[in-house]
């Protein structure tokens, strides 16, 4: 039975509130960027159908920007209100790092977003292709130091404890991490990969309903492009990361690996239940040898199980163990998509006046989740994963939340958050879904944000 | 040496985190200010004239907000520690209704049908984040309870009936930020309505002002010790208070529509520096000292020389510059 502490509250608030943060930004950094090219595209040929697809983008833009912001000012916070041991004890550590993305992320995207949204008649063409490169780098900046902060969360470099608090012995140490360089290129391109796949999915279902014929080439080349150039790396760069898990955080490998016993060649697990109790699997289904191969590059590696680490250093294995699994198996579902994708253009089955084949459309239409699940899936692996602890090895979870907070009031705020994010959510939702549906150029007067609307006419442009 | 260097870095973050308060209050306080206005007019019209005068801008301005706690969460780690424990309801209010407000702004436009519950959680939550702040900004002087560096009070003590009389205090004041921002960017029937609410919710703020003042001197609060003997901490905030409502009062018969605007920033610096000088050295009174509670040497030097001189300045450039952007007057939608 689950007993409702507030430890376990603010677990849940917390895990809840940045899936929620999380889902936005993954779209917007990749979103962000793409403004930018086709701005850039724009300016340097002047065909319209870049500047259709910008304001067209822009509006789905606005939308997911407004809800990441509002959700991420509840993360800067929750850091004081459910953990303020962890607040005071590491914070002249993550407090620094957070400021730096305030300080140069957040006010620069938050105040460029203004120009790009109501700034197009008031600035010149260059100013305002500037202005979407800012809030572009800006995201990246963002994205930046999160994983920086993140990074020393799951290996803590660069610190002395003095008393209880941890104190910085070296910046460079902290922010040279090879852990951080691993997971912030991991992370970005997670989010270009992202928007990739709504980019195509999107002209994928304009295609199939042979509509905007043109906006839907553009989308399905440059999504499916972009996709098919950038998985590679991704999946390298993953490769890379499961090495640092191995290095730094045992304990996470093996709940990755769901393996309970170490094995000689290692067997790599497909499908596996634990039954805790008896320290090994009541249900598994894996491969021979494939683990090794996978973890070591070698057929006949020794790889750990999960009874190697202490049981009261354990992680809960079911989420890392399946969410890997589902970040891994969208990464393939995107290598093929994409690679599909490119052998149909350089067979010419995507020019002006040609139809891709319908499987292929329907494949691509549907793809959109897949950043979306593998981002989160992701992150549940790399956060419950190196669970007891929240600083790795140093503090544990438990010794982190805030002493003074009751049960009440951490069910009370979880029930606020559950709440609002369940009436914004589907609202949002709808909205986006409402403007691809009326397609790019399409726009009618009721279709326009109002404030654009009332922009476009009530200020005293060009004065 | 390395003592007073360390001393300097204390100041000069103390210094930029008053620096980033005041800017969220004097910014964010006039689009707060603009939804309250909005939820109090009923007129459509006006309604997304209103809107168009904060939009471009709103977002930058509630970002200071960010900057606030994670300065203090770097520079001040305990004190942001202590604070938002003893604060946890209000705080997640603040941040639930912040949330509510953004959403409904961008949702309300794009809606048909549902329009109208989009306006009230535009104007409910401006309402509430107002209210929120103030109170907690009350329960402050009030002070709180901590032992050892933690608190030790319960969810509910930040709400005393003086808070409220602080928070709905706040609420008439960034409403007066609102009315003093609408006169500047708007015009004709809109800016003459804003008029109107410029002196009401003048004359309102002022009287909420009095009464906390006069709470503080009664009820003893430990912050009036260090009033007496020192009448400059009083003198110095009640000239620019005076200054600031009769320029206030001034704009307003003269309809001078670019001069309210810093008059009633004027009154709101006014009691921001009241606060400080009543609270300086401590952070928290009688408990904290500024220097006390300041991160290690090498975390304060790591912001001093990267965030705190050079990109600090930069931000109030562009910061600047996009205001510049959109300057001048919104046009009514009829033109
Ligand atoms: C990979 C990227 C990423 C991740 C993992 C997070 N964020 Fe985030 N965050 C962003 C990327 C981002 C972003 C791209 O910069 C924003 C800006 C708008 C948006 O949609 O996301 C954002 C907005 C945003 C804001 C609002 C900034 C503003 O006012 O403009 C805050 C305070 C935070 N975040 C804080 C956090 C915290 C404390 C996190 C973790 C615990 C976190 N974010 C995870
Ligand atoms: C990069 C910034 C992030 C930081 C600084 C961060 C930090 C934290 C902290 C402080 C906790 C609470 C303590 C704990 O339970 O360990 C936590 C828990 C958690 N986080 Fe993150 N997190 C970040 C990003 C994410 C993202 C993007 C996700 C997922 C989408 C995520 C998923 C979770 C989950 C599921 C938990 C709960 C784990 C559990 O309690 O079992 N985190 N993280
Ligand atoms: C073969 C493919 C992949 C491998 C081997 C891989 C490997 C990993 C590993 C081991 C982690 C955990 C890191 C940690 O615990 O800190 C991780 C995290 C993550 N992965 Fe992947 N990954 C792959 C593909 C993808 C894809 C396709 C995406 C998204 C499009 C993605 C997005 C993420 C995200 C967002 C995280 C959490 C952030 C982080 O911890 O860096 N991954 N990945």
């Amino acid at each position: 039975m689950l007993e409702f502490d507030p430890v376990i509250l603010s677990r849940i608030q917390f895990a809840f509130t940045i899936t929620f943060h999380v889902i936005f930004p993954s779209f917007t950094i990749g979103l962000a960027a793409w403004l930018t090219t086709l701005e850039g595209l724009s300016l340097a040929t002047g065909r319209p159908v870049y500047r259709r697809l910008f304001d067209f983008w822009l509006k789905i833009f606005v939308v997911a920007f407004v809800m990441g912001v509002v959700s991420g000012i509840v993360m800067a916070f929750q850091f004081g209100t459910n953990w303020s041991e962890l607040a005071a004890r590491t914070g002249p550590i993550q407090g620094p790092l957070l400021a730096y993305e305030s300080f140069t992320a957040f006010l620069l995207e938050a105040t460029f977003f203004g120009v790009l949204l109501f700034g197009r008649s008031r600035v010149p063409r260059w100013f305002y292709f500037l202005s979407c490169f800012m809030v572009a780098f800006g995201t990246s900046l963002s994205t930046f130091w999160i994983l920086a902060n993140n990074s020393w969360m799951q290996v803590p470099v660069g610190y002395a404890l003095e008393g209880q608090q941890f104190v910085p012995t070296s910046w460079s140490a902290i922010l040279t991490n090879d852990v951080l360089w691993v997971r912030f290129p991991h992370m970005l391109l997670a989010a270009y990969l992202t928007t990739a796949f709504c980019v195509a999915a999107v002209g994928a279902w304009y295609a199939l309903r042979r509509v905007h014929a043109e906006d839907s080439r553009v989308m399905l080349r440059m999504g499916l492009g972009l996709a098919a150039l950038l998985i590679p790396f991704q999946l390298v760069i993953g490769h890379l990361n499961g090495e640092y898990v191995e290095k730094h955080q045992p304990s996470k490998f093996t709940a990755i690996e769901g393996r309970w016993e170490t094995e000689q060649p290692a067997r790599l697990l497909l499908l596996a239940w634990p039954d805790e109790a008896a320290e090994r699997n009541s249900f598994e289904i894996g491969v021979p040898v494939l683990g090794s191969f996978f973890d070591s590059l070698t057929f006949d590696s020794r790889e750990p199980g999960i009874r190697t680490v202490p049981a009261e250093e354990r992680p809960p294995f079911l989420i890392p163990f399946y969410g890997f699994r589902a970040m891994v198996g969208m990464g393939l579902v995107m290598l093929f998509i994409s690679w599909v994708g490119s052998v149909l253009v350089r067979r010419r089955r995507m020019d002006a006046g040609k139809l891709p084949p319908k499987w292929f459309l329907w494949a691509t239409a549907l793809s959109f989740p897949s950043g979306f699940i593998a981002v989160v899936a992701g992150w549940f692996t790399a956060e419950v994963g190196r669970q007891p602890w929240v600083v790795f090895g140093a503090l544990r979870t438990a010794d982190a939340v805030t002493p003074s907070l009751g049960t009440a009031t951490a069910l009370t705020s979880l029930l606020i958050y559950i709440g609002l994010y369940s009436i914004i959510f589907p609202a949002g939702t709808y909205y986006i879904h409402r403007t691809i549906k009326r397609g790019p150029g399409n726009e009618t007067e009721a279709d326009e944000s109002t404030e654009v609307k009332i922009h476009r006419r009530a200020l005293p442009f060009g004065q | 040496m390395e003592t007073i260097w360390q001393f300097d870095l204390v100041h000069f973050w103390a210094a930029a985190l008053a620096f980033s308060i005041l800017m969220y209050v004097l910014l964010d306080g006039f689009d707060l200010g603009v939804g309250m206005l909005f939820g109090i007019s009923g007129d459509a019209g006006m309604r997304d004239r209103m809107l168009s005068t904060i939009a471009p801008v709103w977002d930058g301005n509630e970002t200071w907000l960010v900057v606030i706690g994670t300065v203090l969460f770097g520079a001040f780690p305990v004190v942001y520690a202590i604070f938002l424990s003893a604060f946890y309801l209000p705080v997640a209010l603040l941040l639930g209704a912040l949330i509510l407000r953004g959403v409904s702004m961008e949702f309300r436009g794009r809606s048909t049908q549902r329009r109208w519950l989009w306006n009230l959680g535009f104007s409910g939550g401006s309402f509430a984040a107002a209210f929120v702040q103030g109170a907690a900004v009350g329960a402050l002087v009030k002070g709180i309870d901590i032992d050892n560096g933690q608190y030790v009070g319960g969810p509910w003590d930040w709400l005393s009936p003086f808070a409220v009389v602080c928070g709905l205090g706040l609420v008439a004041g960034y409403a007066l930020l609102g009315a003093a921002w609408l006169v500047a960017k708007t015009q004709d029937h809109l800016r003459e309505w804003s008029y109107r609410w410029l002196l009401r919710l003048l004359v309102t703020s002022a009287i909420f002002i009095a009464i906390s003042f006069a709470w503080t001197l009664l009820a003893g609060l430990d912050i009036t010790a260090r009033w007496s003997g020192q009448p400059m901490l009083v003198l110095v905030p009640a000239g620019l208070f005076l200054i600031g409502i009769a320029g206030t009062v001034w704009s307003w018969r003269v309809r001078a529509d670019r001069l309210a605007y810093p008059m009633t920033a004027l009154i709101f610096l006014a009691a921001f520096t009241a606060f400080l000088l009543s609270f300086w050295p401590w952070i928290l009174p009688g408990d904290l000292r500024f220097d006390q509670a300041a991160a290690p040497p090498a975390s304060l030097e790591f912001m001093f020389y990267g965030a705190g001189i050079i990109v600090l300045p930069i931000v109030v450039l562009y910061t600047v510059g996009v205001y510049w952007i959109f300057r001048g007057k919104s046009r009514p939608l009829s033109e």
